[in-house]
């Protein structure tokens, strides 16, 4: 008898561009979220995998905290323009002179929790009623429990006590006016995975994810590289360590790692060893235990 | 790169996929289980460890509380149960696991629902103190509903009932005679554990000489799963059609979908469902090249050698082998809703990839849970009740019995008003 196993990585990567066509199929204006990290490229990856040989039938938006690393949009506008996409930004910045949003306060002031309302306004603006979204359900706790669907109401709120059944692969993207949906097609994928996948695949990466020496500070126990929005404090040495990232986020919260892992395998065989969550580097899931539900709740992508 | 760790590495792109669910009553340890699982399996990271340990100590816990590994909602901690499906994945070198760790609580059935319709294989926890009861009923059947194949009864908590073989075997007696009246599971196996301390689940138990078969992990890890899928008759819902509008592929006219049964070639005779329409396949596309043949669940693109209007909704099968089509159909039916189904209710139905609009003419019978018995006299379905109905559709589906194939035999009927997902159906 022939053999029709199919191995756990295709099974994940048809399921998520069985999720790519469905979030197309069933929403208006669809929209996918494009962070620069390794997760949304994977999600482009995949995007361009479900409808080729046609373009992507939906634009991209980054919500850009103003706080980024030059190699990330520097890959972000190359991607866009081999892709042939729309790209729209929604600036944290922009919300903050025209006076929507007003900036923390304070030592560790983030804007993190700012991107929450710019999102939430450029949906609106641009009348999105699905965003796409690289999370993966292996990140956190509350990412655990959520549905590839994932409502939310006219607020922009999630419910998690009262979320709509997921019955196999039947998905209901039904919704009234104003309301909108959170599509996870990674929901399944692990950091390996990921990073298995980018390598099978043969994708480019951002040269952040790989071990480089930089100048860096130390701070609350996660080390920043130092920026133009990262600078020394009083008490901070300034140190230069061979580092990369695992998680590509605000330049001023996303902590690096000490490695030497310059390419794809030496990374792979660093997250098999890897005792902590990629996450355990960022200091807003830090902030108390239930940090993350309480910022998806809100919106939080 | 040295030569072992680069075979690990080929290992990890050949891993199979096992996707199991819990299930069993609040409190039969159901979420400790998982936590005990990933923590021997060393699928837990130190600060996801320190985090627990901290709550754990907190509140006073004697033990490290392995549940609050999964039990990720605020309200869940507050209240020690599990109220949502969580999604947890570990892999060993053998296999990559997707477990889907489902609340007890008959209130939150539908969630339970949910982690347990993509499952291969179902753990049912068994309190050894309490046996089978209810709730141990209700998701048995469930699970057997849903057409999970491998079923696993792990009498958690032997520690509270010293150890003892009797006992065990008392509890395999109850659940083989309730389930002799269930139809489908192919494979039953039960294993004495306790999630607490963690006899029998990644190792094998001191305390338990008198138990020879596997530990829990060990038989996840060797459990067969590759005869479950159905590659006799081939189904294809089309999700999408992709029309490039570009010089070099002007005249491209590609079927975007993930296959739901089956296997296809270039070649092969299909009707196009409900039209009737034939043709032949010209070619199976992915980006990465043409592909000789695609089976389920593969997401792939056909293009068939002629025109005909084909649109979302339409499902391409196997000329040798079709499906139903019709408009008349009987179900069984899971209810989630607050608002009870009686008599007659209108409905969107979401189908595969095609939504059209339904009328429930009837419920036919409700079951009873715990006999399996017919309720014929109260046919009002309730939040949590499952029964059997038969209903219309707007316009005619194309299906098979759930019996046959999991994808073209499911469906969910969706409230017009509220958009809400109030029923999970099976057809008959
Ligand atoms: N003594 C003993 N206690 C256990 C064992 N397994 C679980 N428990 C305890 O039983 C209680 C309930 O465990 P949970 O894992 O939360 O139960 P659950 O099945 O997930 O409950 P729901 O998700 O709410 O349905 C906790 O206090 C556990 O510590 C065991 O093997 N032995
Ligand atoms: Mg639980």
């Amino acid at each position: 008898m022939p053999d029709y196993t199919v191995t756990h990585l295709n099974q994940i990567e048809s399921e998520a561009i069985f999720v790519l066509r469905e979030t197309a199929a069933q929403f208006e204006r669809p929209v996918l979220l494009f962070s620069g990290g390794k997760d949304s490229i994977v999600m482009t990856h995949l995007a361009r995998k479900a409808f080729w040989p046609a373009r992507i039938p939906f634009p991209l938006l980054h919500i850009d905290t103003g706080h980024n690393f030059r190699e990330t949009i520097e890959y972000r506008d190359a991607l866009v323009k081999e892709l042939g996409a729309n790209l729209i930004v929604g600036s944290v910045q922009k919300a903050i002179d025209e006076g929507r949003v007003v900036e923390e306060k304070g030592l560790n002031a983030s804007r993190n929790a700012l991107q929450i309302q710019t999102l939430l306004d450029a949906l609106e603006e641009g009348q999105y009623d699905a965003a796409l979204g690289g999370g993966r359900r292996d990140e956190e706790k509350a990412r655990a429990k959520e549905r590839f669907f994932s409502h939310r109401d006219e607020f922009g709120q999630w419910d998690p006590k009262n979320q709509r059944p997921e019955l196999w692969n039947i998905f209901n993207g039904r919704m009234s006016p104003g309301e909108h949906f959170r599509v996870f097609p990674l929901s399944n994928w692990t950091e390996m995975d990921v990073w298995q996948y980018l390598k099978r695949e043969g994708v480019d990466l951002p040269s952040l994810y790989f071990a480089h020496e930089r100048e860096i500070v130390v701070r609350n126990g996660a080390i920043l590289a130092v920026s133009e929005f990262v600078q020394p404090r009083e008490g901070e040495a300034l140190e230069k360590r061979q580092i990369r990232f695992r998680t590509m986020g605000d330049a001023t919260i996303t902590g690096a790692v000490e490695s030497d892992a310059s390419n794809m395998d030496m990374i792979i065989e660093e997250v098999a060893a890897a005792r902590e969550t990629e996450r355990g580097n960022r200091a807003d899931d830090k902030r108390s235990e239930s940090a993350m539900e309480d910022r998806k709740k809100q919106g939080y992508f | 790169m040295s030569e072992e760790s680069s075979g690990a590495v080929g290992g990890y792109l050949d891993m199979d996929l096992l996707r199991f669910t819990t299930a069993g009553s609040v409190d039969d340890g159901k979420s400790t289980l998982i936590g005990r699982l990933l923590y021997d399996s060393k699928a837990i990271f130190e600060d996801q460890l320190e985090a627990i340990e901290k709550t754990s100590e907190q509140r006073g816990d004697e033990n490290v509380n392995l549940a609050l590994l999964t039990d990720g909602l605020r309200a869940e901690r507050e209240q020690g149960i599990t109220i949502d499906v969580a999604y947890r994945y570990f892999a060993t070198p053998r296999r990559k696991f997707i477990i889907a760790d489902t609340p007890g609580h008959i209130q939150y059935t539908r969630n339970m629902v949910t982690g347990a319709s993509t499952a291969n294989l179902a753990i049912v926890l068994v309190d050894a103190r309490k046996g089978v009861i209810e709730q141990t009923s209700r998701h048995s059947f469930i699970a057997n509903l849903l057409r999970i194949q491998h079923v696993v009864i792990a009498v958690n908590k032997m520690d509270l009932v010293d150890w003892g073989e009797d006992r065990f075997n008392e509890i395999n007696e109850e659940f083989r005679k309730f389930a002799s009246r269930l139809g489908n599971i192919v494979d039953v196996t039960f294993i004495p554990i306790s999630a607490l301390k963690g006899d029998n689940v990644v190792e094998k138990s001191e305390n338990m000489p008198w138990y020879q078969g596997p530990s829990l992990l060990y038989h996840l890890e060797t459990v067969y799963i590759g005869s479950d899928g159905n590659h006799v008759s081939a189904r294809f819902p089309v999700q999408w059609v992709i029309r490039p509008h570009s010089d070099q592929y002007h005249d491209f006219r590609g079927y975007a979908g993930r296959i739901a049964g089956g296997v296809f070639k270039p070649g092969d005779d299909v009707i196009v469902q409900p039209s009737g329409f034939e043709a032949k396949v010209k070619a199976i596309h992915t980006m990465d090249g043409e592909l000789e043949e695609a089976f389920a669940p593969l997401s792939i693109a056909m293009t068939l050698d002629r025109e005909i209007d084909i649109s979302r909704g339409d499902m391409i099968v196997k000329g040798n082998n079709p499906s139903e089509v019709g408009q008349d159909i009987e179900a069984m039916i899971c209810w989630f809703s607050d608002k009870p189904l009686n008599g007659r209710g209108k409905f969107a139905l979401r189908h595969t990839t095609k939504e059209t609009k339904a009328i429930v003419k009837e419920v036919k019978y409700k079951v009873d849970i715990n006999t399996l018995h017919k309720i014929e006299d109260d046919r009002e379905l309730r939040l949590n009740d499952i029964g059997r109905i038969s209903l219309r559709t707007a316009s005619p589906l194309s299906y098979d019995s759930y019996k046959t194939n999991r994808n073209s035999g499911s469906f969910i009927l969706v409230d017009l008003f509220t958009n809400e997902t109030v029923g999970a159906a099976m057809i008959v």
